[in-house]
C-alpha cells in the first residue's frame, strides 16, 4: 500500500533537521566565505540526489554524472561569459565583444552555437534540456538494448572522458583547460559581492528543496516502487508487462537534470566552470558522496555530499598527504563495512534509540509492536 | 588534406604512423590482457589496474638504478630481470588485494569498482610519498637506442620493435596458459559455472586468487614495457585505465582474440588520425566511434556464447 502521507515520521525529522541547518544555522554561524563554500558543496548535493534516484532506487550506476554537471554548468557559464564580454568590457581585444579566450585563440567572430546564449530564457531551458536530451539519447541507446550494470558504467565513464578531451582540445570555443573564468553579472546584477553570494546561497537551497520534493514524490508513487522492483528482479518486472527500459531512461534523465541544475548553480556561486569538474575523477567522487551518505536515502546523500566535501577541504588544507589515503580508505570502508552509508548507520543505531525515547513517553500499544515500526497507518 | 604529399610520401606516412600505432597497440594489448582476464573471466572491475601497471614501471626503474650503481657490466641485460621482478611484485600485490578486498565482493561487481577506485587513490598517494611526484624515466641500454632504416623514408625505433616482440611473446604464453594448461582449464571452468566447478573438486577460491594475481602480474609487465617508451609518474596509470576498459569491452569481454582485435583497430585508427588532426580530436573521434559501435553492438566484436 502506498503511504498517503508525504513524509513518515523519521523522514519528517530528517527534513526539519536539514532545513534548520541549511536555512538557519549555517547562514547565522558562518561568514560569507565559508557560506559560499557550503554553496559549492551543495551543488554536488544535487548530483548526489539524482544518483539516489538513478543508482539507489533504479540500480543504474552512472559514472558520467560529471558530464551532466558540466553541461549544465557550461550552459550557465556561457551566458554569464557573454554578458561579461560586452563590447565596452573587451575593447582592448583585437575583436571586441567576444569572450577573451576566443580572442586569444584567433577566433574573430562568435561561433554559431554561442549565439542563442545571449538570451537568459534560452539558457535556462538549455540547462534543463541539453543534459536531459543527452541522457535520453545515451539511455535509449543503452537500455533499449538491455545494456546495464558494469557495461553501462564503463560507457558513461568513456563519455565523460570524451567530453573532457573535447573541452580541453577545443580551446577557442570552450576556454580549454582553464575553463570559463571571470564571470561577473547576471542580467546586470553583480554576482561577486557578499550580499549577492548570500542571495545565491538561499536561491540554491530553495532549489535543492524543490528537487528533494520531486525526488520524494517520485519515490512515493508507483514509479518509485517499480524502480525498486526493477533493481531487485528486473526480469519479473519485464514479464509483468512493464517496459523496463523506459523506466530506466526516466530515472537516468532525472538524475541528469538534477546534476545539470547543480552545475548551473556551481557556475553562479563559484564564478567559473572548468573541465576539471567534468571528467572521470570528479564523476566517481560524486558517486562516492552518494555512497557515503547512503545510496537509498535522499537526505543521507545530501549529508554525504556536505560532509565528504567538508572533510576534503579541511583535510587537504592541513594534511595534503593524508587526504588521498583517507578518501581511498573511506571508499573501501563504505563498500566493505557499511554499504548503506551514513543513513544506514543512522537507521541501525541512532533511530532505534530515538524511537525508544518517543515510545517510552507514550503509553505503549499492547497489540502489535511491528505495525508501529512499519510507519503506523492509523496514528 | 592529401594534396601536399606525393603518393610515395603518403605510403611512408601510413607505414610510420602505422608503426607508431603498433607501439600503442602493444601497450594496449599488455594492459588489456590483464584486464580481460580479471574483468572478462572474473567479472571484477579493477579500477586500480593502472596502478598495478605503474608498480611494474617503478620496479623496473629501481632495478635499472640498482644495476647502474652495483652491476654496470650487466646493465645491457637488466631489463629481463626487471620484467620478472615487475611480474612478481604486481602479482603478489594483486593476490594480497584479492585476499583482503575483492573476495568479499564477488557478488557485487559494481561495488568492486568503487572499492578498487579507493585502492587506486591510496596506491597513487603511496607512490607519491615514496617515489616523489615527479615523473621518472628509465635509462635504456645502448642496444635499444637508435632506429632501424628499412628504406630511405621509413625508419622504425628499436625499442618499439622490442616492445612489440615482447607483446607477441606474452600474448602467446597467456593464450597457452589459458587454453592449453590444466590450470587454464580450471579458470575457464570456474568462469562458466562456479558451482559445478566447485562440485567437481576445483578449489574455486584458489583459482580466483591466482587468476587475479596473474592479471595484475601481466599489468606489471605492461608497466615494465611502458618505461621503454614513456616516463612514469604516480598518476600515469589513471590516464590509460578508461581506454583499456574500452578495449576490453569493445573486443567482447572473455575473449582474448577479441581483445587483441579491438586493441589493434583502436590504436591504428587513433594513430592514423593523429597525423591529420590534433591528437585530442583524433582521440575524441576514436573513442566516439568505439562508443557508437558499442551502442549498436553491446556484446562487443567477439562475444562468447554462453547460456545464462
Amino acid at each position: 500500500m502506498i503511504n498517503s502521507r508525504f513524509f513518515n515520521r523519521s523522514e519528517l525529522m530528517g527534513f526539519i533537521a536539514l532545513a534548520a541547518v541549511l536555512f538557519v544555522i549555517l547562514p547565522l554561524t558562518l561568514d560569507v566565505f565559508r557560506l559560499n563554500l557550503v554553496a559549492k558543496y551543495l551543488t554536488y548535493a544535487f548530483v548526489a540526489l539524482g544518483l539516489v534516484l538513478c543508482w539507489g532506487y533504479g540500480g543504474i550506476l552512472s559514472l558520467g554524472q560529471g558530464v551532466f554537471f558540466g553541461l549544465g554548468g557550461y550552459c550557465m557559464a556561457m551566458f554569464l561569459k557573454l554578458e561579461a564580454s560586452s563590447v565596452e568590457n573587451t575593447k582592448i581585444q583585437s575583436t571586441p565583444g567576444i569572450p577573451d579566450f576566443m580572442d586569444w585563440n584567433q577566433i574573430t567572430s562568435l561561433p554559431l552555437f554561442w549565439q542563442p546564449f545571449h538570451s537568459l530564457t534560452f539558457t535556462i531551458l538549455a540547462i534543463i534540456l541539453v543534459p536531459g536530451l543527452f541522457a535520453l539519447i545515451i539511455g535509449t541507446a543503452m537500455f533499449k538494448r538491455r545494456v546495464g550494470g558494469t557495461y553501462f558504467a564503463i560507457i558513461t565513464q568513456a563519455v565523460a572522458a570524451i567530453l573532457t578531451i573535447l573541452i580541453v582540445g577545443q580551446q577557442g570555443y570552450t576556454g580549454g583547460i582553464n575553463g570559463m573564468t571571470d564571470l561577473r553579472t547576471l542580467r546586470g546584477w553583480d554576482i561577486r559581492p557578499d550580499h549577492a553570494k548570500i542571495i545565491l546561497y538561499f536561491v540554491e537551497v530553495l532549489l535543492l528543496f524543490a528537487c528533494i520534493g520531486i525526488a520524494q514524490f517520485i519515490r512515493l508513487t508507483k514509479l518509485g516502487r517499480i524502480l525498486v522492483a526493477m533493481r531487485e528482479q528486473e526480469d519479473r518486472v519485464r514479464f509483468s508487462g512493464y517496459s523496463v527500459a523506459n523506466f530506466k531512461i526516466f530515472a537516468f534523465c532525472m538524475a541528469a537534470v538534477f546534476a545539470a541544475i547543480g552545475g548551473a548553480m556551481f557556475a553562479l556561486n563559484v564564478g567559473f566552470m572548468s573541465p576539471s569538474f567534468v571528467g572521470i575523477v570528479p564523476s566517481i567522487e560524486m558517486v562516492i558522496y552518494t555512497a557515503v551518505g547512503g545510496r537509498m536515502s535522499i537526505f543521507g546523500a545530501i549529508w554525504g555530499a556536505l560532509l565528504v566535501n567538508f572533510a576534503k577541504t579541511s583535510l587537504s588544507e592541513s594534511f595534503p598527504q593524508l587526504w588521498l589515503f583517507g578518501l581511498g580508505a573511506l571508499f573501501i570502508a563504505v563498500v566493505l563495512a557499511f554499504p548503506n552509508g551514513l543513513s544506514g548507520l543512522w537507521a541501525d543505531y541512532v533511530q532505534p534509540r530515538i524511537d525508544r525515547l518517543f515510545a517510552s513517553r507514550k503509553p505503549k500499544p499492547d497489540w502489535n509492536d511491528n505495525s508501529v515500526a512499519d510507519g503506523a497507518p492509523a496514528e | 588534406m592529401f594534396g601536399d604529399y606525393s603518393l610515395g610520401d603518403l605510403g611512408s606516412i601510413f607505414v610510420m604512423q602505422g608503426f607508431a600505432g603498433l607501439i600503442l597497440f602493444s601497450v594496449y594489448v599488455l594492459m588489456a590482457l590483464g584486464l580481460a582476464i580479471i574483468f572478462g573471466q572474473m567479472g571484477v572491475i579493477n579500477m586500480a589496474h593502472g596502478e598495478f601497471m605503474i608498480l611494474g614501471a617503478y620496479v623496473t626503474w629501481m632495478t635499472s638504478n640498482l644495476f647502474q650503481a652495483y652491476l654496470p657490466g650487466l646493465f645491457s641485460g637488466y631489463f629481463f630481470l626487471a620484467m620478472i621482478l615487475a611480474f612478481v611484485a604486481s602479482g603478489a600485490l594483486g593476490m594480497l588485494v584479492e585476499w583482503a578486498l575483492i573476495r568479499h565482493l564477488y557478488k557485487r561487481p559494481l561495488d568492486t569498482l568503487l572499492a578498487t577506485w579507493g585502492l587506486s587513490l591510496m596506491l597513487q598517494q603511496a607512490y607519491r610519498s615514496v617515489f616523489g611526484a615527479r615523473e621518472v624515466g628509465v635509462e635504456l641500454p645502448q642496444w635499444m637506442l637508435g632506429s632501424l632504416h628499412v628504406t630511405d623514408s621509413i625508419e622504425v625505433p628499436i625499442n618499439g620493435v622490442f616492445v612489440m616482440c615482447l607483446t607477441v611473446l606474452i600474448t602467446i604464453s597467456v593464450a597457452y596458459v589459458m587454453y592449453k594448461s590444466r590450470w587454464g582449464r580450471q579458470v575457464r571452468a570456474v568462469v562458466q559455472n562456479r558451482i559445478m566447478a566447485g562440485a567437481v573438486g576445483i578449489n574455486t577460491e584458489k583459482v580466483d586468487r591466482y587468476t587475479f594475481g596473474l592479471g595484475c602480474g601481466i599489468a606489471g609487465i605492461a608497466g615494465s614495457a611502458f618505461t621503454m617508451i614513456g616516463s612514469t609518474g604516480p598518476t600515469s596509470g589513471q590516464l590509460y585505465i578508461v581506454d583499456t576498459f574500452l578495449v576490453v569491452v569493445f573486443g567482447g569481454a572473455a575473449s582474448l582474440l577479441g581483445t587483441i582485435a579491438s586493441a589493434f583497430s583502436i590504436s591504428q585508427t587513433q594513430s592514423t588520425l593523429e597525423f591529420f588532426m590534433s591528437g585530442s580530436m583524433a582521440k575524441v573521434l576514436t573513442l566516439l566511434a568505439v562508443v557508437g559501435i558499442l551502442m549498436l553492438r553491446p556484446q562487443g566484436l567477439f562475444a562468447l556464447k554462453v547460456r545464462k
